[in-house]
């Protein structure tokens, strides 16, 4: 019973994993006021270049790296149209899916059924050993804990530190941070980069450490879930984390009330993360003072000063 | 900017002459319903396209479609290749059926084949594989194999085919051990790798230790590769991904059959046939039975033969299906037309079939 | 240096024509440079992405059939966008359409006649509208966020249409695969002939007709009556709007409801046209495509049209270089973001005048 159990945790922390990097990144760049759906392009691009990197190298982590780097590139051009050129953040963000989704398909085409490098577990002799909690505390690839670090790190500068309060500024009220002299645009290419670098780690996971290989749409609308998340949570980081496991428990669960032969239909199942993700949803969205005061209320305005 | 377009389009016009010169070539096409990146189904697809390249290439031009979705695009993107002078259209996908018909009905010269429908005309053709043969080779094979007595089963959608091969893998294990037992996780998708390693996972962790697939990409071997358990490749060889887990791989090997039928268009013998083929046509082939012991492997080998040479067919009749009832006649195969519509579980697999 | 970007006093009128034609031009220039990379004659090439699907009156057919959901499911969208409703979900609302204008095939094989057509059509429209009440009925009663309300809802419905086709509404003849009846006569759309056969007979069907309908429809709504008036300053000063006594909930009903009615039609009109059937793929992202067909038009319905055509031309165009060129489904999926980025970013020209400044870095930068 014990293994059922810790494999079922096991399965849903990887299964949650990629969805809360690519969320917390958008987090941050929503917050400050930049609305890019792009992360599905983004999260394809950075599977397929730390895939890569990693089979050149044969270095798991140059492959991490790889990952992030192209998610950040990528993302640049998503800010040069939108911050520079001021072009519309919808539409180029699902542009931004397109281009990266065929890019990602055009640098893999050399990968395609090779199998890749695997970025190892963590192991510590004695903890990892410990029954149940050993192997879920302590026995997981770096990008886990690396997950929840980003999260805590991204509460902590928002909310506690000076760097926070301007992202915010800029993301709440463009033109008082702009009169103050805060460089609007400066600040959200760089929330925007940081968006990137999370959703191409996101990818990373995919391609290194979730399922080492490299195939064409194997982002497979990831993407898209993570956006949700971070409507989910109206915009907390610590929220993230909540929405991004109530998903991957729910799907995971799916799998396992199947292998029990419970004689559910199978769509039903698949169907139930979402319901339940709205229900949910539903249910703390009661409290709308606080949706309101965490919504940035300059979400996908462009900004241009006055000059 | 009107000039500009005027400009291109004029230098174009010379263009064409590439065009021209291939005319010559017999022009050949093919529909896959997904990327020929998915090292699965589009992509066995796409090698037998380069077969036909290879052999044929000098009096023949091969053309693809990738990524065409079953639905509103599938009937322009086949009669796009019809006006762009294919003479014979290889339609990959059941979804590819009705499109594939009404096109021809418009252009009766040009020759089409359908894989995996039952829909035929005078200048359609179906071809597919008998991936049940493989299944049952497997389902011996697990059996054997297993400590646990059970193995976990990953699926996309409940079509006859899959279940068709559900069934034949229970029956080739349970002529190894009659209580052997199954546990089906359906993931709906084709082609999701993340889904499959959680089903994987799932499967494993519910003491399943051999795992078999229906769906497409690598995430489920290498899942027990990690686990050190067994299982199963799909569509292609994938012992690269799992050296220590892979049994043998279920593949489909279309090569000599597009060579054959596009060789057949050369020759104006094409007819419009029904293919069906096994491992006796060399359309299923299963990869080389590796990280097994040596009478496994002789028991797997014979059977291939028997299936190869006729004197076994999986669907030996009386089958017995779940609710007790039963289906064929003694001794004899299924007919064709009931396993291309099969919708039940055999007795043996206590699951209940998604209707 | 750094390219900064200048408010104009008024919109430039000269720009607005302009814009569209240096995006063009800059994707042909772009485009060719990509092309002649992968060794292909760029001008053949560009020839045959932009200028073919225009030649044949087969391909004009085609490029019809492909921007009349386009362009239907954009206008909707576009006025919904406009007044501040976030409805990203028509792809569930197109399947649900779809989903139960099919309920009359299913049930009703006999049934032919005239009213047969229209009953479809109907239940089309209310199917796309029911799917689409779920998020407006949760956004005014709870205030949940309705982009994701509509965007997890387009799974669930796909899913559940997944369910039907295999199992309880399949085809009983149909050797247990995932499709329902093929539909016959008055269960399908009538084709019209748009123009003489010598100028060359271009049919398209009652899909078309609907989505020209309704593009001038919303048109006409959003710049003549006071209703568009009410969307517009929701839209654009929501204070205000509230001030004027404009009832959000009620917008946020209308929004839902006329862009899920739209999208529910073009859902039953593929089904019954191209389709011919209920099957698990019915729309190729047709509702999602038509978020970019919305922005892409100004959130015009006008433009939304236009948007469309040049949207189905980029597909159709990657499709017959696929054939003629041999180039990937992939190359033609980036140029075609390539050009809707130099559409976007040439059409801030409108507003903004572009400088090239001398190097000031200000304070933040500096940070930076």
């Amino acid at each position: 019973m014990n293994d059922q159990l810790l494999s079922v945790i096991l399965t849903i922390i990887t299964a949650s994993t990629p969805l809360l990097l690519a969320a917390i990144g958008e987090l941050v760049v929503e917050r400050s006021g930049v609305l890019n759906l792009g992360v599905e392009g983004m999260m394809a691009v950075g599977a397929v270049s730390g895939f890569g990197a990693a089979l050149m190298t044969g270095n798991p982590y140059v492959g991490v790296f790889a990952a992030l780097a192209a998610g950040a590139v990528l993302s640049l051009l998503f800010g040069f149209l939108t911050l520079t050129m001021v072009s519309n953040q919808v539409a180029t963000g699902l542009a931004l899916t397109l281009l990266g989704l065929g890019a990602a398909g055009l640098m893999g085409e050399s990968f395609v059924g090779q199998p890749g490098i695997h970025l190892e577990r963590l192991h510590i002799p004695g903890l990892s050993e410990v029954p149940l909690i050993g192997p879920i505390l302590f026995g997981q690839d770096f990008l886990v804990y690396l997950s929840l670090i980003i999260v805590a790190a991204v509460s902590y500068v928002l909310f506690r530190t000076k760097a926070g309060l301007i992202i915010r500024a800029v993301g709440d009220s463009q033109q008082s941070a702009h009169a103050l002299g805060y460089s609007v645009v400066g600040v959200r290419y760089l929330c925007v980069m940081f968006g990137g670098a999370c959703s191409g780690l996101a990818g990373g996971y995919l391609s290194l450490a979730y399922t080492p290989q490299w195939v064409e749409n194997m982002t497979a609308g990831r993407g898209w879930i993570a956006l949700a998340l971070v409507v989910f949570s109206s915009w907390l980081p610590w929220r993230i984390v909540a929405g991004a496991y109530l998903f991957g428990t729910i799907t995971v669960m799916g799998f396992s009330l199947q292998a029990y032969g419970i004689g559910i239909p199978s769509q039903l199942l698949s169907a139930l993360p979402y319901i339940v993700t709205i229900l949910v949803l539903v249910v703390i969205s009661g409290n709308r003072a606080l949706m309101r005061a965490n919504t940035p209320a300059c979400l996908g305005q462009p900004f241009v000063p006055d000059r | 900017m009107k000039k500009w377009m005027a400009m291109a389009a004029v230098l174009a016009l010379g263009v064409p002459a590439t065009a021209a010169q291939a005319a010559d070539k017999l022009k050949a096409c093919w529909v896959y319903v997904g990327p020929v990146g998915d090292f699965g189904y589009s992509y066995q697809h796409d090698v037998g396209r380069k077969a036909v390249d290879k052999a044929l290439g000098d009096k023949v031009e091969t053309v693809f479609l990738e990524n065409v979705a079953e639905g509103p695009d599938a009937e322009r993107a086949i009669e796009r290749l019809a006006r762009e002078g294919c003479k014979i259209i290889f339609t990959t996908s059941f979804g590819f059926m009705d499109p594939t018909i009404k096109v021809a009905a418009k252009y009766p010269d040009i020759k089409f084949e359908h894989a995996t429908g039952y829909k035929k005309a005078d200048n359609v053709g179906i071809y597919n594989a008998r991936f049940y043969e493989g299944r049952y080779v497997m389902g011996q094979i697990a059996a054997k194999m297993s400590k646990t007595g059970t193995a976990g089963y990953i699926v996309s959608f409940p079509i006859p085919e899959v279940v068709m091969g559900i069934n034949s893998f229970m029956l080739g294990a349970q002529s190894v051990n009659p209580d052997f037992k199954v546990k089906i996780v359906w993931v709906n998708s084709w082609y999701d790798p993340g889904k499959e390693a959680d089903a994987a996972k799932v499967l494993l962790g519910q003491g399943a230790d051999i795992l078999v697939q229906h769906t497409d990409s690598t995430a489920p071997l290498q899942e027990a590769e990690k686990a050190g358990k067994l299982g199963f490749g799909q569509s292609s060889d994938m012992i690269k991904f799992a050296p220590k887990a892979q049994l043998t791989s279920n593949t489909d090997d279309w090569d000599p059959y597009y060579i054959a039928r596009v060789q057949a268009v050369l020759d104006g013998t094409w007819k419009p046939d029904d293919t069906w083929g096994g491992m006796k046509d060399g359309m299923v082939v299963l990869s080389p039975f590796t990280n097994m012991p040596d009478d496994v492997k002789k028991m797997a080998e014979d059977t291939v033969a028997k299936i190869k040479s006729g004197e076994f067919h999986p669907f030996t009749g009386p089958i017995t299906k779940q609710d007790g009832t039963t289906v064929g006649e003694a001794g004899k195969p299924l007919p064709d037309g009931e396993l291309l519509g099969m919708n039940y579980y055999i007795k043996g697999i206590d699951d209940k079939l998604p209707q | 240096m750094r390219l900064v970007l200048e408010k104009r006093a008024e919109a430039s009128g000269r720009m607005a024509i302009l814009s569209p034609v240096i995006a063009i031009a800059l994707t042909l220039i772009t485009g060719g440079i990509i092309f002649a990379l992968r060794g292909l004659n760029p001008f053949s090439a560009l020839y045959v992405f932009f200028v073919e699907p225009l030649t044949t009156s087969w391909s004009i057919e085609q490029l019809i059939v492909k921007a009349a959901p386009l362009a239907m499911i954009g206008a909707g969208l576009a006025v919904s966008y406009m007044a501040n409703v976030w409805n990203i979900g028509a792809e569930g609302q197109l399947t649900a359409g779809a989903i139960v204008g099919s309920a009359i095939p299913v049930f009703f094989p006999e049934f032919q006649s005239p009213p047969t057509l229209a009953l479809m059509l109907s239940l089309g429209v209310i199917g796309g509208m029911a799917w689409a009440a779920i998020p407006a009925f949760l956004k005014n009663r709870f205030g949940t966020n309705e982009i994701l309300t509509s965007l997890m809802l387009v799974y669930v419905i796909q899913l559940a249409l997944d369910w039907l086709v295999r199992g309880p509404w399949r085809d009983p003849k149909g050797y247990n695969f995932p499709k329902t009846i093929a539909f016959s006569d008055w269960q399908l759309l009538p084709q019209f002939q748009l123009l003489p056969p010598s100028v060359g007979p271009i049919y398209i069907n009652l899909g078309a007709i609907f989505a020209v309908a309704a593009v001038v429809a919303l048109a006409f709504m959003m710049g003549r009556t006071l209703k568009g008036y009410e969307l517009r300053v929701q839209g654009i000063a929501p204070r205000a709007g509230r001030f004027a006594g404009f009832s959000r909930e009620k917008t946020v009903w209308f929004c839902f409801l006329l862009s899920g009615g739209l999208a529910g039609l073009a859902g039953i009109c593929e089904v019954m046209s191209t389709v011919g059937q209920l099957q698990p793929g019915i729309s190729p992202s047709y509702g999602f495509t038509a978020i970019i067909v919305a922005f892409l038009g100004r959130l015009n319905p006008i433009g939304a049209l236009v948007a469309a055509f040049a949207l189905a031309i980029s597909y159709l165009g990657g499709e017959s270089a696929q054939v003629a060129l041999g180039i990937s489904d992939k190359t033609a999926r980036v140029f075609q973001g390539v050009l809707l980025f130099y559409i976007l970013a040439c059409d801030s020209l409108i507003l903004y005048r572009l400088k090239i400044i001398g190097r000031t870095p200000g304070p933040a930068e500096a940070k930076a």
